[in-house]
């Protein structure tokens, strides 16, 4: 079984639930960017949740079934059609042998997930399927898809029908509001920069990847005056070339923040104030460019609590989708 | 000298050994993060060593950041006091500097360049006080360089030039970064050489290309079957000038994967080191190229 790629979309890659463990050879994580959607979809389909699966940017991919499957479409919402007949996101559906699917325009979010019983079946490359574009590395020949690429499909057994309801997706916010820890290298800046970072509405950026989200529209950041220290470089958003925490924020010059995401650079020699926390990675993967967004700090302890809430809904989804 | 350490968000700590690069920091940095491998705590996900810092990611749901900050901050005591030797290896690499590809790429991101109206390298040499260029190449590949971190893409090395502190070549990063460097690009920012191992966005400044590929996810090069990238923190690595001709016959030798770089073993005492750098450098200069 495999599925042949009619068109690509704007940039589509094979992602699963990543590869950790290689960061300190500058290899980051990756896997899909909205992991909650990543689970969904593999467990809607009977996969194991960290199955291989298409991560759809802005705008979806045409792909035709060579032999039936049962797919599923979570994330953002990309309208898929069968055939040319919409079909229900967060439930999967039954695909005949020669049976096409297309997607609509993007209404809301940013990247969807197209999940086939059995998973994408390409090599395991340092644990995991997922793309590394960067490094040419993992996923479908180290690349996003192209038009008449085969994708090879393993074998699996999928029911159709299964749905997770909206009270189990994370909830949409309206007002997007980043919660960060303040820390890293956040004494190199002045207090009342400080404030302004967290007063501003930033908007992301075009420049918005895998890589990271950055993001325009606040105020230039003042640095507290020092010497440079040796080897850091002379700008005073410098510093002696580092490891990046995922979700770290780095400004380079002090003027556009960029949160790195799961296909982070993993170090370099730009200041960070701070990481955005694991609960709202997710997020972030679904804001659109032009997206206005705010950076709230939060203690340690908010930190844990964001994460234990955010760790009860894939539970719930967990649950609700076992068996 | 304490460490300063901060939690990055909830899944992270940092910790910065000084603010300014060091070897002594490279070592601290690296004896933190054996300690953490050899501990095996469980929960911990990726232990980084960096120049003159270290990043420990784990899993908070196995063990609290709290607890693990402890952690690390038992291992601080005897990571200072470390014995800053290593069993290592000396990687003899050719570069063609001055090489038309570099010097294209830079010419068209001229403008975001601090002197636009001179070459990557006609203004290293001018910043370090090289009267030419000639005699700024020399200086760069005339003593070994140390690895003091692998990152910001798969097998990058940044190497930290084995020469008293004054005498080290440094060079601010372009004032905004370019969207493309050639593969293989020798560059320069701040204190540190980088190998570019794959094309791609970059901020330092450019001298030149090795032909020889120090990162290959397909394992077919001969050299790189075993291990993806070539660099590891630690490693010494001397630069040998190559002309274009030489540089043209590596290539096709590589194309062929009949070539790879002569690498030896050696052994690098900080404290020697630092007692006697003509000295230590001239024993590293024997291990590469004694029989």
């Amino acid at each position: 079984m495999a599925i042949k790629v009619i068109t690509p979309g704007l940039s589509t890659t094979v992602q699963d639930l990543g590869r950790p463990g290689y960061y300190h050879l500058g290899f980051p994580e990756g896997g899909g960017m909205d992991r909650f959607a990543t689970m969904v979809a593999n467990l809607l389909v009977g996969n194991p949740e960290g199955a291989a699966l298409l991560e759809a940017t802005f705008m979806g991919p045409e792909l035709e079934f060579t032999a039936p499957a049962v797919i599923a479409i979570t994330g953002g919402e990309l309208p898929p059609k069968l055939n040319g007949v919409e079909q229900s996101t967060w439930e999967s559906f039954a695909v005949k042998a020669g049976d096409r699917l297309s997607f609509g325009f993007l209404k809301g979010g940013a990247r969807a997930y197209i999940a086939v019983s059995g998973g994408i079946d390409v090599p395991v490359v340092l644990g995991s399927r997922s793309t590394y574009v960067l490094g040419a590395l993992g996923g479908y020949q180290g690349r996003a898809i192209k038009a008449g690429d085969e994708l090879p499909v393993g074998q699996g057994a999928g029911t159709p029908g299964r749905s997770l309801p909206v009270a189990l997706r994370r909830p949409e916010a309206t007002e997007i509001e980043l919660r960060m820890l303040p820390g890293l290298y956040w004494h190199r800046i002045t207090e009342a920069a400080g404030a302004r970072f967290f007063e501003d509405v930033w908007k992301v950026a075009p420049e918005a990847d895998r890589i990271g989200y950055r993001f325009r529209g606040g105020h230039p950041l003042e640095f507290v005056e020092r010497v440079q220290p040796f080897g850091a470089g002379s700008d005073p958003s410098n510093i002696v070339d580092a490891c990046y925490p995922y979700g770290s924020i780095q400004v380079p010059s002090g003027t556009e923040p960029i949160v790195l995401h799961r296909d982070a650079v993993s170090g370099g020699g730009y200041m960070m104030l701070g990481a955005v926390i694991s609960a709202d990675m997710d997020v972030i993967a679904q804001l659109q460019p032009h997206r206005p967004a705010q950076f709230v700090p939060v203690t340690l302890d908010q930190a844990l609590a964001a994460r234990a809430d955010n760790g009860a809904l894939f539970t719930a989804a967990r649950a609700h989708l076992a068996g | 000298m304490a460490i300063r350490f901060s939690h990055g968000g909830d899944e992270h700590i940092f910790g910065e050994v000084s603010e300014s690069m060091s070897l002594e920091s490279f070592f601290t940095g690296l004896s933190m993060i054996n300690a953490v491998r050899a501990a095996q705590i469980p929960g911990v996900i990726e232990t980084c060593p960096a120049n003159a810092s270290f990043q420990v990611k784990f899993d908070p749901d196995k063990i609290s950041p709290t607890d693990m900050l402890r952690e690390l901050r038992s291992f601080e005591e005897q990571a200072a006091k470390s014995d800053q030797t290593l069993a290592t290896r000396i990687i003899e690499l050719p570069v063609y500097y001055q090489d038309p590809w570099t010097h294209e790429t830079e010419m068209r991101f001229r403008e975001r360049h601090q002197d636009p109206n001179s070459t990557d390298l006609e203004y290293s040499a001018r910043v370090n006080g090289y009267a030419t260029i000639e005699e700024f190449i020399a200086a760069h590949a005339g003593t070994p360089w140390f690895v003091s971190m692998v990152g910001f893409v798969a097998g990058l090395p940044f190497l930290y030039q084995l020469v008293e502190q004054k005498k080290q070549i440094q060079a601010p990063k372009y004032l905004r970064p370019r969207t493309d460097t050639p593969k293989l690009t020798v560059g320069h920012g701040g204190c540190f050489a980088a190998i570019y191992s794959v094309r791609g966005a970059g901020g330092y400044q450019m001298y030149g290309v090795t032909p020889a590929p120090i990162y290959d996810p397909s394992q077919k090069v001969r050299y790189l079957s075993e291990e993806m990238c070539l660099f590891k923190p630690g490693d010494i690595v001397k630069f040998r000038p190559q002309t274009r001709d030489e540089y043209d016959a590596t290539l096709e030798a590589i194309e062929a994967n009949e070539w790879e770089p002569t690498i030896r073993s050696c052994d690098f005492s900080l404290t020697e080191f630092n007692r006697d750098m003509a000295g230590a450098n001239a024993r590293l200069m024997e291990a590469l190229n004694g029989n």
